[in-house]
């Protein structure tokens, strides 16, 4: 190459790389100043002693000490992650293997599928407020639908939201409801991508729907199973709009609805009408839920990853 | 050209808003508060302060009341906030002052200081060094809301005491009115609800037990008041635990009930909600004939002057208004609360009557006493209050949690 054209080339990269970073900068900019400075703070605020609001000086892990070892710290988060378990657990069985089923119901374009396609996929594109306001109101024990659709067969109302053994079932449903659409259109689309000629060479082989969603579709769509396990996992783990709307700060009933997101937030920010602000314990919470979802989110990932197929 | 000539726009608007921004910020300083709807009362009681002090304006900024505290406290750790503050009492009061973000308010500087009470004070005071860092502005009392129509509708009489009151409640049922507006769904009221009822079971020597630490939260005093509270499950709506406070105060404003076990908090906005709604505030029933019927007392918060403020001079003026008799005098007559500034006058009848109530009256235990670390006894409270309700836990163990959760800190339980 002539010098010349050498140096053109190289005066093309520098302005070609000096608009890479023009247009790179202001989204640097906001996630240094909104995603990576509040987690480096929460990160030192987890070593630091709080004189009232203000951080006074380091102590070491005792803020991690407390909130695990420590009653009745130590009994929250346990009775918080055991919660956050149940909602993923729940939300793998129920929302997500009902999206499997549905995404196969509508891969065999019956008549009207389009629209099922878009109802489905309906409350996905509503914020979680209000699908957690509105269900909140359907499960109102005095003026709720479902109570007053239990009481027009003869069943017997019942407060959802405010009996410990359905309260987090019920938000768990209002989540399924809200959510599901989503996996069902991932899913639809692996399905869609599975070749044609596999699943009839599996039909002429006498598969029925039963065999071919388990033994063929299954391991095919496992990039999609992949991306929803990942993405449950995380939701399920930083839960929070819907127990707050629908439970309150406090994971009402006693604690029966409390996950690691309101705890978090209730021990940080406070209750106003019971706790303090707690920015020590709060901050090293939060660093547990953050090295927590990574590791697990890394190896769940790497797992699932090995038992993915390329056609 | 046009060139010239946006210039020329532009220039003029900067020049414009210079001007402005001087204008309103040569003698502006700003009043934070989570009371967005007291807006209206403020301007008019600051309008008095400015026509006093003409150089002078204030200016109100009311945040979201659930974020208020961390809206707050970001502000001033940057140095920021308003000049004078709405700030919460007792232990929410502690947090801000320990930090350093409060000017200490010295009798000196602030004569009206000796207005209140020493209770109001106390709500107000960082313990550690003594000093006061706000101005008390309004005590509440928990008490119990009566329907008058409803009780009259259904011939019954406002009970006195524990006996007559569970009386009314059958008969007020009897008539298909629920008795009691009260659900559990929200553990904050539940707090409220319990302090109404189990306060005049405790009388205050368990107070003055708890807190030499002769007694505990295990005290047969205190488990035995608490199950008093499961026999009114039968007189709360139907699926109480799922009830909220919304629903609670909707079921007393629209006489779909007849009792409303609350605080002078809700007078202005029941009002407010229900102009017609004929209601009267009472003490809770006694345990038994004459003995005494102890209202729950606490105090909201205060006025303080934030540190670093540019203008302290002028928010300390402001403060020491807001602490004079004339002040709390329109204050209670605005937004419906009881000033703790003695020389008030209340004249309001409902107010004037929860004034009364307070002669007789017991501290609000936990906001009172356990709300200055963590876990705080009103966490351990509502928690266990909404599982003893809901029939998963007993009065004896939502006693023992409590005890051993501010055991923690708490001196005199640790002996």
């Amino acid at each position: 190459m002539k010098p010349a054209a050498s140096r053109r080339g190289a005066a093309a990269a520098r302005r070609r790389g000096l608009w890479i970073g023009f247009l790179l900068a202001p989204a640097l900019l906001v996630m240094t100043l909104f995603v990576a400075w509040p987690l480096a703070s929460a990160f030192r605020y987890a070593f630091y002693a709080f004189n009232g609001l203000a951080a006074s000086h380091f102590i070491g892990l005792e803020n991690f000490r407390a909130v695990l070892f420590e009653p009745p710290y130590s009994a929250w988060t346990l009775r918080a992650l055991a919660h956050n378990a149940i909602v993923f657990v729940a939300l793998m069985l129920v929302q997500n293997g009902l999206a499997y089923l549905i995404a196969f119901a509508l891969l065999k374009a019956l008549p009207g599928h389009r629209v099922h396609q878009v109802i489905v996929f309906l409350p996905v594109v509503l914020s979680a407020v209000i699908v957690g306001f509105l269900w909140k109101l359907f499960l109102h024990p005095l003026f709720g639908l479902v109570n007053q659709a239990l009481m027009a067969v003869g069943l017997a109302a019942h407060p959802w939201l405010g009996d410990g053994n359905t309260a987090l079932g019920s938000i768990i449903f209002t989540n399924a409801w809200h959510w599901m659409g989503f996996p069902a259109l991932i899913f639809l689309a692996a399905m869609q991508r599975v070749p044609r000629e596999v699943m009839e060479a599996a039909r002429i082989d006498g598969a029925t729907d039963r065999a071919l969603l388990g033994a063929i579709i299954w391991p095919l769509v496992a990039p999609a199973t992949t991306i929803i396990f990942t993405l449950t996992f995380i939701g399920s783990f930083n839960w929070f709009e819907l127990p707050y709307v629908m439970a309150g700060l406090d994971g009402s009933p006693g604690g029966a609805t409390d996950v690691l997101g309101l705890y978090f937030y209730r021990t940080a920010f406070g209750s106003t009408s019971a706790g303090l602000q707690d920015f020590g314990h709060g901050s090293a919470l939060a660093v547990l839920m953050f090295i927590f979802l990574a590791v697990v989110s890394g190896l769940a990932l790497r797992v699932l990853r090995r038992r993915e197929i390329e056609l | 050209m046009i060139s010239a000539r946006i210039g020329k726009l532009a220039l003029a608007a900067t020049a414009a808003w210079g001007m402005a921004f001087s204008a309103a910020h040569a003698a502006d300083i700003t009043f934070w508060t989570w009371r967005q709807e007291d807006k209206a009362a403020y301007t008019e009681l600051f309008g008095d302060f400015t026509k006093a002090n003409p150089d002078i304006h204030v200016k109100i900024e009311a945040f979201d009341p659930a974020n208020y505290a961390t809206i707050l406290s970001t502000a001033l750790a940057a140095g920021h906030g308003g000049d004078v503050l709405h700030t919460r009492a007792y232990g929410a009061l502690e947090t801000f002052a320990k930090a350093g973000y409060l000017l200490a308010l010295d009798p000196k500087a602030v004569p009206e200081l000796a207005n209140l009470p020493a209770d109001a004070l106390a709500s107000e005071t960082l313990r550690a060094d003594g000093k006061v860092y706000s101005l008390s502005f309004a005590s509440q009392t928990l008490g119990v809301f009566i329907n008058k129509d409803v009780f009259a509708k259904a011939g019954v009489q406002p009970p006195a005491t524990w006996d007559a009151f569970l009386a009314a409640c059958k008969a007020l049922k009897a008539k298909g009115v629920i008795p009691l507006a009260n659900g559990t769904a929200t553990a904050w009221m539940d707090e409220v609800m319990a302090s109404v009822f189990i306060n005049p079971f405790l009388g205050p020597q368990f107070v003055a037990d708890i807190q030499s630490g002769k007694a505990s939260f295990e005290d047969k005093r205190y488990t035995a008041a608490l199950g008093r509270l499961l026999e009114l499950r039968d007189y709360m709506p139907p699926g109480f635990t799922g009830v909220d406070y919304a629903t609670s105060q909707q079921l007393f404003l629209t006489g779909r009930a007849a009792m409303f076990a609350g605080g002078s908090f809700e007078i202005a906005n029941f009002r407010k909600q229900n102009p017609k709604l004929n209601m009267d505030f009472i003490a809770p029933p006694a345990p038994s004939a004459g003995a005494p019927r102890y209202v729950s007392k606490f105090y909201d918060g205060g006025y303080a002057v934030n540190a670093k403020s540019a203008h302290q001079a002028d928010a300390l003026k402001l403060v020491r208004y807001m602490g004079t008799p004339a002040y709390g005098t329109k204050f209670a007559a605005l937004l419906g609360n009881i000033s703790p500034i003695k020389g008030v006058v209340i004249n309001d009848p409902l107010l004037a009557e929860v004034a009364k109530l307070n002669e007789t009256s017991m501290p609000y235990i936990m906001a009172v006493y356990f709300r200055f670390d963590s876990p705080t006894g009103s966490e351990l409270l509502q928690s266990g209050l909404q599982k003893m309700m809901g029939g998963s836990a007993t009065p004896e163990q939502v006693g023992a949690d409590i005890t051993k959760g501010v055991s923690r800190y708490y001196k005199p339980f640790q002996k």
